[in-house]
C-alpha cells in the first residue's frame, strides 16, 4: 500500500513555505532580510518555491556594514538581478556619517553593534512591517526562545518574556502603527537540515563557504581574514591557510575553519562530524554570555 | 549524511512537569548523552557551573537561555531544541513548569506528536501532574510518556514506581488518553535516559529515547488519510507575466486527507463547485497531494476564491457554522470582558466574534464541571459558545487538528487572547 508521509526536509520546507505565504498574506510591506549567508539564501530559495509561478513579491533588505567580503557584494548583486527583485541597502556607514551612531574603537573593533541602529530605521524608513530572517532557534540559546512570528514593539525592541503564545500553526501578525515584526520561516531547521537542503537543492552559495586559499591572522580562537577593516599589531602575524566559512557576517568577525572540503557533499560530512557550534567562530556572540540576548532585545536580527 | 537521513521523519515532543521536577536536567541529559551538545556549548556550561560552585555541570543550562532564567535557575518561556539519531529527527518544546504554566504548555504541546510528564518519585502524583495529564488529553496528542524521575533518590525502588504508576492510571482513568507508556530513570544521572539502567534492573521496558525513536509518528501511516479533504486557501497567486497571464492559482497547505486532479471540489463558504485542473508546485506538476503540503491549485471553473475559504472534496463537507462550541483556555493576562470582541484566526480565515456564552468551567484539579462561576481568567479551561459575523468551516478537533483548532486575537490588544478547540 502506498505510503503517505513526508520526510522530514520536505516537512521543513513545507512548513516554511507556508509561514512565507502566511507573511505575504498578513502583512503590506515585508521584505526579506537579505546578509548573503547561506541562511537568508536558502529563506529566499524558499520564497520562489512558494510564491511559483508568480515571482518572489518581497523585497530584499541588506544591511550593509561596509566592512563587506567583496564575494558577498557579488553574489547579491547576481541574485537580484536573476530573481527580478528589488534591493534596499540600509548603511552603517551612513549612519555614522550623520551621528546616528559611533564607530567602535580599538583592536577588536566591529560595526555589529551599530548595525542594530541601521536596521531599525531602514525598516522604518522603508515602511517594512515584517522583517523575513534566516534565524534558526538551534543557532543559539536565546534564539532558541524566538516565535515565529515574534512582535516588535515601536522602539523595535523584543520582549522575550511577553511573548504572544503560538499555537497550533496559527501565526497571528496583528499590530499598531509603529510597531513591525520579524519572521523566522526556517526557525525549525537546524546548521545539519540548511546543509542537507542546499546539497539536495543545488542551491547556489558564495565561494566563501568552500575551502580555499587565505591570508588570515589568529585571533580569539579562529582565524580571521585579512582585510583592510582590521586593525593589526606587531603580535598578528599574517599566514596564509586553507580555510572556509561556516557562518558569513562582517568581514572583521567572521572566523574561519580550517578545512579541505571545497564541495557541498564535503561540507555537509564536515558540519556532521563538527564538535563546535556555527556561531563559535563568531567574535560577536563572545563578547559576553548573553550577547545575543542582549542585543536581540535592541533589535538585532 | 544527507543520504542516511533522506527518509527520516521528525518526532515533536514536549515537555510537562512541575518546577524542580527536572525537565531542563532531563532534556540537558538527552542532548548529552546523544551526543549533541557540541563542545563550546559544553565548556560554556562547566564554566558558569563553577562559577556557581556547583560540584557537576548542570544540565539545565543547556536549555534555560535567557538572563534572568540563567540567574533565577528558573525556565521563563517555551525553549525549542533540535538532536537528531541515525533513526528519527526531533524537535524539543521544553515549557516551563510554574507562573503561566498552562499557557506556556500548550503553546509547547499544541504541535507536539508525544508529550514527556515527569513526576518526581518522592513525591509521587500531584496537583500539577493531574493538570498536565489532563491538558495532554485535551490536546489529543498520540503518545503520553510518563517519566518517573529522581529515582536515585528513593533507591531505585520497584516498589516507589509500582505505586506511582497504579496512582497516575487511576487518576487518568476518566480521560481520554490514547497511550502512555511509564519510565523510572534518573535524568541527573542518566538512568534509562539515553543508556539502560544498571540499577533498575527489574524495569523491562526500553530506555526513554528508545522509546521516542520507537513511536509511530501520525503521517506516517494510512489512518490519518482516512480524514476529510481539507485545503484552507492561503493567499492567491496571479504570476502576471508570459506564459501565466490567465493563471490563477489558490496557495495553501493541504490540512488533512488527499487531493488529486480531476477531484470535484467544493468551495466555501460559497458553495460553488468545480475540478482541480492542476496541482502545482516549483519543483513539479503533480497528481496528487497530500496532508501537510504546500501547493498550489488551480480549478477549471473561474470562480471568486481568496484566503479564508475552504477547498474540500464534494462528497466530504465540513460544518459551515456561526455559532458553535470550543473548549477554550484562556491565555491572557486581563480577565475576559464579557461582549468585548474578537478577532477568530482559524484555518487562515479571520472574522471578527463574541463569546456568547460560558458554558461550563473546568476544574483541572478535579476535573469537574463549574457551571456557576462565568468568569474567564489566564489558564482557566471552559466551554464556550461562539458567535461570528459570516459563517466559519469547521472541523470537530477530535477529527482534525488543523480545521478544529482557532486563537482569539484581542482587538484592543492584538495581542493571542485564547486557544481553543472546536467541539
Amino acid at each position: 500500500m502506498k505510503q503517505y508521509f513526508l520526510n522530514y526536509l520536505d516537512e521543513l520546507e513545507s512548513e516554511a513555505i507556508y509561514i512565507l505565504r502566511e507573511i505575504w498574506a498578513q502583512f503590506q510591506n515585508p521584505a526579506i532580510l537579505f546578509s548573503g549567508g547561506k541562511d537568508s539564501i536558502v529563506v529566499t530559495h524558499l520564497a520562489k518555491k512558494a510564491f511559483f509561478p508568480a515571482k518572489i513579491p518581497f523585497a530584499l533588505m541588506h544591511i550593509d556594514t561596509g566592512h563587506n567580503f567583496p564575494e558577498t557584494i557579488q553574489f547579491r548583486n547576481s541574485l537580484v538581478e536573476q530573481l527580478g527583485v528589488r534591493l534596499i541597502v540600509g548603511s552603517v556607514q551612513q549612519s555614522i556619517d550623520n551621528g546616528r551612531v559611533m564607530e567602535e574603537r580599538g583592536r577588536n573593533a566591529t560595526r555589529n553593534a551599530l548595525q542594530i541602529s541601521t536596521l531599525l530605521h531602514t525598516i522604518e524608513d522603508n515602511k517594512i512591517d515584517c522583517a523575513i530572517g534566516g534565524g534558526r532557534r538551534d543557532e543559539e540559546k536565546a534564539r532558541a526562545k524566538e516565535r515565529i512570528f515574534s512582535h516588535r514593539d515601536e522602539f523595535g525592541h523584543w520582549d522575550p518574556k511577553n511573548q504572544r503564545p503560538e499555537l497550533w500553526n496559527i501565526l497571528n501578525g496583528k499590530y499598531f502603527e509603529g510597531e513591525h515584526f520579524r519572521a523566522f520561516p526556517i526557525s525549525n531547521w537546524t546548521e545539519m537540515d540548511v546543509w542537507n537542503y542546499i546539497t539536495r537543492e543545488n542551491i547556489k552559495i558564495p565561494s566563501l563557504y568552500f575551502a580555499h586559499q587565505r591570508q588570515v591572522v589568529w585571533r580569539n580562537g579562529s582565524w580571521i581574514p585579512n582585510s583592510q577593516f582590521l586593525s593589526l599589531d606587531a603580535s598578528d602575524e599574517i599566514l596564509c591557510k586553507k580555510i572556509r566559512f561556516r557562518t558569513l557576517g562582517d568581514i572583521t568577525i567572521t572566523g574561519g575553519i580550517e578545512s579541505d572540503a571545497d564541495t557541498l557533499d564535503k561540507i555537509v560530512l564536515e558540519v556532521a562530524a563538527m564538535r563546535h557550534t556555527e556561531r563559535g567562530n563568531r567574535s560577536d556572540d563572545k563578547r559576553s554570555e548573553t550577547a545575543m540576548e542582549d542585543r536581540k532585545r535592541k533589535g538585532y536580527f | 549524511m544527507s543520504m542516511q537521513i533522506d527518509n527520516n521523519q521528525l518526532l515533536r515532543f514536549s515537555t510537562a512537569g512541575s518546577v524542580d521536577d527536572g525537565k531542563s536536567t532531563l532534556i540537558g541529559r538527552l542532548l548529552y548523552d546523544s551526543k549533541s551538545i557540541f563542545e563550546d556549548q559544553l565548556l560554556a556550561v562547566e564554566n558558569t557551573s563553577k562559577r556557581k560552585g556547583y560540584e557537576s555541570i548542570d544540565l539545565a543550562l543547556f536549555t534555560d537561555g535567557l538572563r534572568e532564567e540563567r540567574e533565577q535557575g528558573i525556565t521563563i518561556d517555551v525553549a525549542y531544541r533540535y538532536f537528531t539519531t541515525p533513526g528519527r529527527k526531533f524537535i524539543i518544546a521544553d515549557t516551563p513548569g510554574h507562573i503561566q504554566y498552562t499557557r506556556n504548555m500548550i503553546t509547547g504541546a499544541s504541535s507536539a506528536d508525544a508529550i514527556i510528564i515527569l513526576i518526581d518519585a518522592r513525591t509521587g502524583v500531584i496537583e500539577q501532574t493531574k493538570r498536565h495529564t489532563f491538558l495532554a488529553s485535551l490536546l489529543q496528542i498520540q503518545h503520553l510518556i510518563i517519566c518517573i524521575n529522581k529515582m536515585d533518590l528513593v533507591d531505585y525502588s520497584k516498589e516507589v514506581f509500582e505505586k506511582i504508576r497504579e496512582d497516575y492510571e487511576q487518576m487518568a482513568s476518566t480521560l481520554s488518553i490514547k497511550k502512555s507508556h511509564f519510565i523510572p530513570i534518573s535524568a541527573l544521572l542518566g538512568d534509562n535516559v539515553v543508556n539502560k539502567s544498571a540499577f533498575m534492573l527489574w524495569y523491562e521496558g526500553a530506555p526513554l529515547l528508545e522509546i521516542l525513536e520507537s513511536l509511530p509518528v501520525g503521517s506516517g501511516n494510512n489512518e490519518h488519510y482516512a480524514v476529510e479533504a481539507r485545503f484552507p486557501v492561503q493567499t492567491v497567486i496571479r504570476p502576471q507575466r508570459e506564459g501565466y497571464i490567465d493563471y490563477r492559482g489558490y496557495a495553501g497547505r493541504v490540512a488533512s486527507g488527499i487531493f488529486r486532479k480531476g477531484d470535484e471540489i467544493t468551495v466555501l463558504p460559497s458553495r460553488l463547485k468545480s475540478k482541480i485542473k492542476r496541482i502545482d508546485t516549483f519543483d513539479a506538476e503533480l497528481n496528487e497531494a497530500f496532508s501537510q503540503m504546500s501547493v498550489c491549485i488551480t480549478l477549471e471553473d473561474d470562480i471568486d476564491v481568496g484566503r479564508g475559504d475552504m477547498i474540500v472534496l464534494s462528497n466530504h463537507q465540513p460544518r459551515c457554522a456561526q455559532e458553535f462550541d470550543v473548549m477554550l483556555c484562556w491565555l491572557g493576562n486581563h480577565t475576559f470582558r464579557p461582549g468585548s470582541k474578537f478577532i477568530i484566526m482559524q484555518a487562515n480565515n479571520e472574522q471578527t466574534v463574541i463569546i456568547k456564552e460560558v458554558v461550563y468551567k473546568i476544574n483541572i484539579n478535579t476535573f469537574e464541571r463549574d457551571l456557576n462561576d462565568k468568569t474567564l481568567n489566564m489558564n482557566d479551561i471552559a466551554k464556550v459558545t461562539i458567535k461570528s459575523a459570516k459563517p466559519l468551516m469547521l472541523d470537530a478537533y477530535a477529527g482534525n487538528k488543523v480545521t478544529g483548532s482557532l486563537i482569539l486575537i484581542d482587538e484592543a490588544t492584538r495581542g493571542t487572547v485564547a486557544g481553543a478547540m472546536v467541539l
